[in-house]
């Protein structure tokens, strides 16, 4: 068993290694923090010109996972494009690859702070959504409780013996899961960043992605403890 | 000089501290004469900015003496803005700068008219920079202005080096020739090794066991600079001085991972002559000259005749003593090393591997900082790039290459049509489509490797004195309450904060080791060879004799290698099967043939479990005996293993990640950039991964694997043995380990052979934590 199975607000909830969400009851995927067209984005504002390939492997990715689950809804936290330009501007062919995707399916997008408003993509556009108790929305509210989000990338690191490593990882306590980003040009934020002290209790964990799974004990900012 | 004056170029090579420096500003110096009229006559550059400072009061004291109305000023990334402003519109007739800064004002617009009047460039310790890919940039720099200024004349100045007419080459413009004036050497050094009442320890390095004796030469002399080849053991060794200097004779540390300020506070205080010894690194290879020092002691063996050299030569800066120096090997094998070393140094047989050609990244940063400065011609800049000489041979294929990575990205996939980085004009002319893109430009200009380091800070009521850095890594494997040597003290780990390590002083507790970056050497062919000649002798009367009974011991067991054979041993010890390879082909090809060869083990089934490599060989640690070594050396096997090895390698990704820099796909960090928005930014890994995915043939990756290839990877050495040695393959097969192998056993930086090792690892470490915290999966 690589995934990590979780019991959050009566409901079984499965984070699988990739970074994605699953809720097997509902036969729903939830994903976060896609950032499509990042690459494209940058260049236009006269930055660096990335690997042009970013989009075809979050879809790669993606279509994995869709196969793995056959997930009958998808909701994506957010910041699914890198902004409205690049949602408008996302090339042919992979356009078409999305739709094949999302066709079938109920899909629900999220806007995030990158992506305001609906983009160009079929499925509902929402600001937040809510099932059976559970809310889905971009950024973590303080005081919030059944609430699923991603925005901030989080990311674990864990020391072995001599050595460490970084991974993407769910946080997850009794009101909350914030989801790694599942998009490949994307990065982290540590978990002893001081903005998880008042979103995350004091018996979080954060689940560590990769190959498998692995669950610890959330990492904590250390600057008030001396 | 004077009378070789008007040469387009010239080489003036020279030992350290000839004064050779003030000999390359005589020509400016008659040109200019009292009155000379406003505009930039001379530039000078070093790779210090402490040096350009330093010329800069030297230069001045005799230009004022003699009423001399010549402005000098230096110009590097310490100058103000302000400064530099001034310096832009009204240019001293002396400009002393570093080869990034002289980068950074090619890319300006108004570069012409700067330079305009200019005459002579004076290029210090070339030596140092032809080295590394500063002096690929600086070259490219000198090609640039040329063009603007063609009556340029270069002056050059080198310590000794083994091949004066291929730096000569590297310096003039491509194909002009350039004469050498080759210096007095004076007397040859005193140099020999340090006698010591004890054999030293059989592996380590530091050299600890020597300090009493140390101690006692500090005390006989003036000053002594003691070298260390690494940054961590010159801390560890500092320390332990410290413990054992009952006269608390005073003594300093310099090396390149401290703060700023604590460099300047020692080299001051050198200056000054109140410090009794200094012990250092690299960092105090080049630089001021400091007339005072009467010894050199270098710890641990010198892995390069030619530094070696140039580091004696710091000891009396004057033409008619002697240089003295003291070698002190910090394990038994270094006793072969250093003695081999002497026999080079008396020769005059210096070492060094001929340059490759000039580095593609660096011509793609080039191609951007003159699209900075303004529109350009691809025909016209690629005849200009091939009169420098590292970049005499690069191909028009080679250089449009580059370009179009500069322009489009060069990818198979070209989706940046409508935001190409360079557009071509309608007369064909190549400039920036953003010309707001100069200012990100700019800010990546050089070519310096910085690897991701942390701050770190003593922390006291009045705010924190900034210590220096360590690697990010290290930093990562500290937890609060941790202590480590920084500067010379025991400093305990308190905090990270926007990535500075706050710490505070902590005396008295056994400090974890410090891993700095810095440059880990590699023992070059040359010294090797002589290496691997001193074991064909019939016995070692130069030696000391618990060393030469080692070697007698080896023989009678087993064998000494030899040079035109490969002599591998295999053992059982406690319950593994060992294999020793004795390829003497330097740490970083040893590393990388045990890789290739536990991965062969890994598909003969041969249940490998690691490894450790030295300069000198190779010990593979597995379950089962290796019973036909030859096979394993089939090569073309491992070759092929080679190519699927190298792409997921760490190296492989770390010269990408600097090659990225350098070429513009990627940002240098600055300090700002990382405390905001740390989620925006996203590790270089990524798109290593994506291009080796999905462009495998991209500049970038074929950049990385020409440097890897030669570099830390050092293929070259291990093809050089496999054809030195072909078939010639002694396999002993022994009960026991032998003299020769068993330092190794004791060799630091073992390589575990992984696999699906980490996972397994962070299971089990999971599992760990999770229990402990009364959980579970």
């Amino acid at each position: 068993m690589n995934d990590f199975a979780i019991s959050f607000h009566g409901q079984k909830l499965v984070a699988r290694p990739s970074g994605t969400l699953w809720w097997p009851d509902v036969g729903l995927l939830c994903v976060s923090d896609l950032h499509l067209g990042k690459a494209e984005r940058i260049a236009r504002r006269g930055g660096t010109m990335l690997p042009p390939y970013e989009g075809h492997d979050t879809l790669a990715r993606l279509e994995v996972e869709l196969d793995a689950t056959q997930a009958r809804h998808v909701v994506c936290l957010g910041d699914s494009f890198d902004d409205p330009a690049a949602a408008t501007a996302f090339p042919n062919d992979l356009r078409s690859w999305l739709e094949r995707l999302i066709l079938g399916r109920t899909w629900v997008w999220v806007e995030g702070n990158h992506d305001p408003g609906p983009n160009p993509m079929p499925g509902r556009h929402l600001a937040q959504y809510d099932l059976h108790g559970l809310t889905f929305r971009h950024e973590a509210r303080v005081g919030a409780s059944g609430e699923i989000s991603g925005h901030y990338h989080p990311k674990a690191r864990l020391k072995l013996r001599g050595t460490s490593v970084i991974r993407p990882c769910f946080l997850i306590d009794d009101d909350r899961v914030i989801l790694p980003a599942f998009g490949t040009f994307t990065g982290g934020l540590l978990t002893n960043s001081e903005v998880f002290r008042p979103l995350m209790g004091p018996k979080a964990l954060s689940v560590l992605t990769g190959t498998a799974c692995h669950a610890v004990p959330m990492a904590r900012s250390n600057a008030v403890r001396t | 000089m004077l009378e070789r004056a008007d040469e387009p170029s010239l080489l003036l090579i020279a030992p350290t501290g000839g004064g050779k420096t003030l000999a390359g500003f005589l020509p400016t110096l008659a040109e200019l004469g009292p009155t000379p009229p406003p505009g930039l006559h001379t530039l000078y550059v070093s790779p210090l900015k402490a040096l350009a400072a330093d010329i800069r009061r030297n230069l001045s004291a005799p230009i004022t003496e003699a009423g001399m109305a010549i402005r000098v000023e230096d110009r590097t990334g310490d100058t103000s803005y302000t400064t530099k402003r001034r310096q832009r519109a009204d240019p001293p007739h002396i400009l002393l700068t570093t080869p990034e800064s002289l980068a950074l004002l090619l890319s300006y617009e108004d570069a012409p008219r700067i330079f305009s009047g200019l005459q002579r460039i004076v290029v210090d310790e070339i030596h140092a920079l032809a080295e590394s890919k500063r002096g690929d940039q600086l070259l490219l720099a000198l090609a640039r202005l040329q063009t603007l200024c063609p009556g340029l004349r270069r002056i050059g100045l080198s310590a000794t080096v083994e091949d004066p007419a291929a730096m000569g080459r590297y310096l003039a413009r491509h194909p002009d020739p350039c004469p050498i004036v080759l210096a007095d050497p004076g007397p040859p050094p005193d140099i020999r090794m340090l006698d010591l009442p004890d054999p030293p320890p059989w592996a380590g390095g530091g050299g600890r066991y020597a300090i009493p004796a140390v101690l006692a030469q500090v005390r006989a002399h003036k000053t002594t600079l003691i070298f260390h080849n690494t940054r961590a053991q010159a801390e560890i060794f500092f320390h332990h001085l410290w413990l054992q200097n009952v006269d608390s004779l005073p003594i300093g540390i310099h090396h390149g991972a401290l703060s700023h300020d604590q460099r300047t506070r020692v080299e001051a205080a050198m200056v000054a002559g109140a410090l009794r010894a200094i012990v250092c690194t690299g960092s105090l290879d080049l630089g001021i000259d400091w007339g005072d020092v009467d010894l050199v002691i270098q710890i641990g063996a010198p892995k390069n005749v030619k530094r070696l050299v140039q580091r004696i030569g710091r000891a009396n800066h004057r033409y008619n003593a002697p240089s003295k120096a003291l070698l002190v090997p910090a394990n038994r094998f270094e006793v072969l090393e250093c003695q081999a070393a002497l026999a080079a140094v008396r020769d005059f047989d210096l070492d060094g591997d001929p340059r490759g050609p000039g580095p593609k990244d660096v011509v793609c940063q080039h191609i951007l900082i003159t699209a900075c400065s303004g529109p350009f011609d691809a025909d016209q800049l690629f005849a200009e790039i091939t009169t420098a000489g590292p970049y005499a041979d690069l191909s028009r294929a080679a250089f449009d290459a580059c370009l179009n990575f500069c322009a489009t990205g060069g990818y198979a996939l070209r989706s940046y049509d409508r935001w190409q980085r360079l557009v071509q004009r309608p007369d064909g002319q190549w400039q920036l489509r953003d010309p707001r893109a100069a200012r990100q430009i700019r800010m990546n200009i050089g070519t310096i490797q910085d690897s991701d380091t942390v701050q770190v800070r003593l922390k006291h009521r009045g705010g924190g004195t900034p210590l220096g850095q360590v690697e990010e890594n290290f930093a990562a494997t500290l937890t609060p309450g941790d202590t480590f040597l920084m500067g010379g003290q025991i400093v305990r780990f308190d905090s990270l904060r926007e990535m500075t390590l706050q710490v505070t002083k902590d005396p008295g507790r056994k400090p974890k080791l410090a891993t700095f970056m810095g440059t880990k050497f590699t023992t070059s062919t040359k010294l090797s060879d002589r290496i691997l000649a001193m074991f064909r002798q019939e016995d070692w009367p130069e030696l000391p004799e618990h060393t030469a009974e080692w070697l007698r011991l080896q023989r009678q067991i087993s064998q000494l290698p030899c040079a035109d054979r490969l002599l591998i041993e295999s053992f059982p010890h406690q319950g593994q099967e060992h294999i020793c390879v004795y390829g003497f082909a330097g740490r970083n090809a040893m590393q990388t043939l045990g890789l290739l060869l536990t991965r062969q083990m890994e598909t003969q089934g041969l249940h490998p479990l690691g490894f450790v490599a030295t300069d000198y060989a190779l010990l593979i640690w597995g379950l089962d005996p290796v019973v036909d070594a030859a096979a394993l050396f089939q090569g073309s096997d491992l070759r092929d293993g080679f190519d699927a090895w190298l792409s997921g390698n760490a190296v492989m990704k770390r010269t990408f990640k600097s090659s990225a820099v350098i070429s513009g796909l990627i940002d240098r960090k600055t300090p700002g950039q990382r405390k905001s928005g740390r989620q925006a930014t996203f590790s270089s890994d990524i798109l290593y991964d994506t291009l080796q995915k999905y462009d495998p043939d991209h500049l970038l990756l074929q950049i990385t694997r020409e440097e890897a290839m030669r570099g830390l990877v050092d293929f070259a050495r291990i093809e050089e043995l496999i054809g030195r040695v072909q078939d010639r393959i002694d396999h002993v097969v022994l009960p026991r380990v032998t003299p020769l192998a068993a330092p190794l056993f004791l060799e630091m930086g073992r390589v575990p052979v992984k696999g699906s090792a980490q996972e397994r690892l962070l299971r089990e470490e999971t599992d760990q934590i999770l229990a402990a915290a009364g959980l579970h999966r």
